[in-house]
């Protein structure tokens, strides 16, 4: 509840900050945080606003659910066997640390302008962390559990279930919390990137137009967005943990 | 050569006791808590100058505090510390400490590890090469010299400190479970190493530790704690001639020892089983 | 090498050579992805005809200011953190959140501040990288075990001398973790800035070749930029296993 509070003390801060520097810039137009408030509302009255949010909605919410089932898989997969887990960590890492937009071209070459091809490149994304997590959790698993569930008579099927599954979950949520973050900036890099609708394309038209409260607002409104669902994973992470 | 503290500044007074503790107690106040903890004492002890004594007790009974209070590392709530008739504030020269936690620097070699301290003193680079060598040959770390402590095994490390403690030449060496994580032959056959250590020094050891028979083995005087708020409920005499080494476990008197150490301390030991 | 390594190697081969196979036998058509043999010939004239060079030196300047500014303030601002536990208490659940807001979106902000060029972008790479070093500053700082701390004041060692000579080596196999994240993100946040939003750099030129549809081109400097990452990535990974290996205990 103090690191609540504590938190609240930091957004305050940096919205005094924001609010200074539109003072000491003011000329060159950068919008104040009331007026970005503002214009957020404006916005949310839109119907088209909404039209584009639910495009994005819809891409991220398709990555999501794709990239958790085909991450998690992998480093189930992965992971059983101490060789290939060996094998493909070095693979993802640097997959991790690639800037994956320098391969945007190939996934639009592949899926063509629409909406997949933004799902895919957010699965480029979000997948790799949870494939990474899953792997390690069941490569650095206590060995004792496995044996302690052959002990107790439990099948391979049993202990995958009742004993792995449990172990790893943690590890797992860490995985996802970031991955789901992942997801949605793939998506959004996509949208601002050859793309005709959704949040993304609606900022990079802002941006054009030299309108600084439509991106701004945009912008906070995702950053909150991203950061209430991760704080939400954060959460049940812990919970899990303790 | 040897390591002995031959250059003591102060002529020794065989009278006088080499460190002593009066009426110590140590209370932590627990920050937004109402109450404090009354970790120890008061502790009344005296240790003679060479003498290998041996603290005993029950988890969490103050053990490492009482050392933390000699090594000038915590300074007592209440009553007076001294070390050489001098009151102990902050770490006093001429002390010692080697602790249960592996101390040894990852990133130095052995050599420069055991060197560490005297190079911090600034002592002259052909004795530190001197003590170093005589170290590192007494603690049995010659072929691991150039050797990092991650390429060593538990017990070496804790070698690695006590070598890099003995070159500072202490003329108290304080142990806080410098064996805690070693198996049992391996504690067995490093109290053999501390012996010789100690015959050699003539310096004066408190060792603290959890193992009766380590205690017994080792100590001319074994001093019980009881549970927190940990006071000396018994100081038992060993006496055991100098020339010691482990194979004394098998003297018929060892057994007694052991088994009036833990009649003592069963009873504070379950006390702090029940009230966790 | 190690069996891994060699099986790795061979996996990565096999990939490679089932895509020049899938591409030569018309499988996957030359309008979506190209030979890899192809790509790497292209990548030889970029290299030869030295018509990317200007986009190539942008780029790995920007990626090199934006680390160390990274590097550097992250350790400045952990440490200031670590040392106040107030606002520690504060701070530490929004950099745990963090990474997850979508920094490209404020890169007009740092167009008014900063003018256009490769200021604004350094800013959006430090603003991506920061927070990795600020974390393992914090957790290095954390991990400096007690024991050491406790040793070091034995030996009479002052604040500043047990900082420096006990502290920092310490903390270094964590330190060096944000390090390698760091450049990793700097990487990332000046071509990804370049790809969208600029008009110099790789990022750039790759958008540049996309739009055109010179796919030869494009595939050529993909591959320069996946090796350069790999190879600057591989680099720093071969040390932080050297220095983790130090922790392992």
């Amino acid at each position: 509840m103090r690191s609540a509070l504590g938190s609240a003390v930091v957004v305050l801060v940096l919205l005094v900050v924001w609010e200074g520097l539109h003072l000491a810039v003011s000329n060159s137009g950068l919008p104040s945080p009331v007026a970005t408030l503002v214009r957020l509302g404006v916005l949310l009255g839109d119907a088209d606003f909404w039209r584009q949010a639910g495009e994005t909605g819809r891409a991220f919410a398709a990555a999501v659910v794709l990239s958790t089932f085909a991450g998690i898989g992998l480093g189930i997969l992965l992971g059983m066997n101490r060789t290939t887990g060996a094998v493909a960590q070095p693979i993802l890492v640097n997959l991790y640390a690639l800037p994956k937009v320098t391969l945007y071209p190939v996934v639009l070459l592949i899926f063509g302008l629409g909406i997949s091809a933004r799902i895919a490149f957010g699965i480029m994304h979000g997948m790799i962390p949870l494939t990474l997590f899953t792997m390690n959790a069941i490569l650095n698993m206590k060995p004792v559990y496995r044996r302690s569930a052959a002990v107790m008579g439990l099948t391979p099927w049993q202990s995958s279930f009742y004993v792995v599954l449990p172990a790893i979950l943690p590890e797992v949520i860490t995985g996802a919390r970031l991955g789901v973050s992942l997801c949605l900036l793939g998506v959004l890099i996509g949208e601002m990137f050859a793309a005709r609708n959704g949040l993304g394309f609606v900022v990079m038209q802002a941006m054009e137009r030299g309108d600084m409260p439509s991106v701004l607002a945009v912008a906070l409104l995702l950053a909150v967005l991203a950061l209430v669902v991760n704080a939400a994973l954060l959460a049940l992470d812990r919970a899990w943990r303790r | 050569m040897s390591v002995s503290p031959a250059e003591v500044a102060v002529v020794p007074d065989t009278a006088m006791p080499h460190a002593r503790l009066v009426g110590v107690t140590r209370v932590f106040s627990r920050r937004g808590k109402g109450e404090d903890i009354h970790a120890l004492g008061p502790i009344d002890l005296d240790l003679k100058r060479g003498e290998f004594f041996s603290v005993v007790g029950p988890s969490g009974c103050g053990k490492s505090t009482l050392l933390d209070v000699l090594a000038g590392l915590a300074t007592p709530t209440s009553g007076t510390a001294e070390f050489e008739g001098r009151p102990i504030a902050g770490v006093p020269a001429g002390v010692g400490a080697v602790f249960q936690e592996d101390a040894s620097f990852p990133w130095l070699s052995v050599t420069d590890n055991v060197a560490f301290g005297l190079r911090r003193a600034g002592v002259d680079p052909a004795e530190i090469a001197r003590r170093v060598d005589y170290a590192i040959g007494f603690m049995g770390l010659r072929g691991f010299a150039d050797a990092y402590p991650a390429q060593l095994s538990g017990g070496m490390r804790q070698r690695v400190c006590i070598a890099r403690t003995l070159v500072m030449q202490p003329r108290l060496i304080l142990l806080d479970e410098p064996f805690g994580a070693l198996d049992a032959q391996t504690r067995l056959l490093m109290g053999d190493e501390l012996l010789r250590m100690w015959r050699e020094t003539g310096a004066t050891v408190l060792l603290i530790t959890h193992a009766l028979d380590e205690a017994a083995m080792l100590a001319d005087r074994v001093g019980v704690m009881s549970a927190r708020p940990g006071v000396f409920i018994d100081i038992v005499a060993t006496g055991w001639d100098a020339e010691r080494d482990s194979r004394i476990v098998s003297h018929p008197r060892f057994g007694d020892l052991t088994g009036h150490l833990w009649e003592r301390l069963r009873v504070e030991s379950l006390k702090h089983l029940r009230e966790g | 090498m190690t069996r891994e390594g060699w099986i790795r190697l061979l996996v990565i081969a096999a990939a490679v050579a089932a895509l020049e196979l899938a591409c030569r036998l018309g499988w996957v058509p030359v309008t979506v992805v190209i030979p890899p043999s192809a790509m790497a010939a292209s990548l030889v004239d970029i290299l030869a005809s030295g018509k990317h060079w200007a986009d190539i030196v942008i780029s790995l300047r920007s990626v090199a200011i934006a680390a160390v500014l990274s590097i550097g303030l992250g350790f400045l601002v952990g440490a200031v953190i670590h040392a106040w536990p107030l606002v520690r208490g504060a701070v530490e659940p929004l950099l745990a959140s963090y990474y997850a807001v979508p920094t490209f979106m404020f890169y007009p902000v740092f167009i008014i501040l900063f003018g256009v060029g490769p200021a604004a972008i350094v800013a959006i790479a430090v603003l991506l990288a920061i927070v990795s070093m600020i974390s393992a500053t914090l957790v290095g700082l954390d991990r400096i075990p007690l024991v050491l701390r406790k040793t070091a004041r034995m030996m009479h060692m002052g604040p500043a001398s047990r900082a420096l000579l006990i502290g920092l080596p310490a903390a270094l196999p964590h330190l060096f973790t944000g390090v390698k994240l760091a450049v990793a993100y700097a990487f990332i946040g000046v071509i990804a800035s370049e790809f969208i939003l600029s008009g110099a750099g790789m990022g750039y030129a790759i958008a540049y070749a996309y739009n055109n549809f010179d796919n030869r081109e494009m595939y050529g400097l993909m591959l320069l930029i996946i090796l350069v990452v790999t190879v600057v990535n591989t680099g720093l990974d071969a040390v932080d296993r050297r220095l983790q290996a130090r922790l392992r205990r």
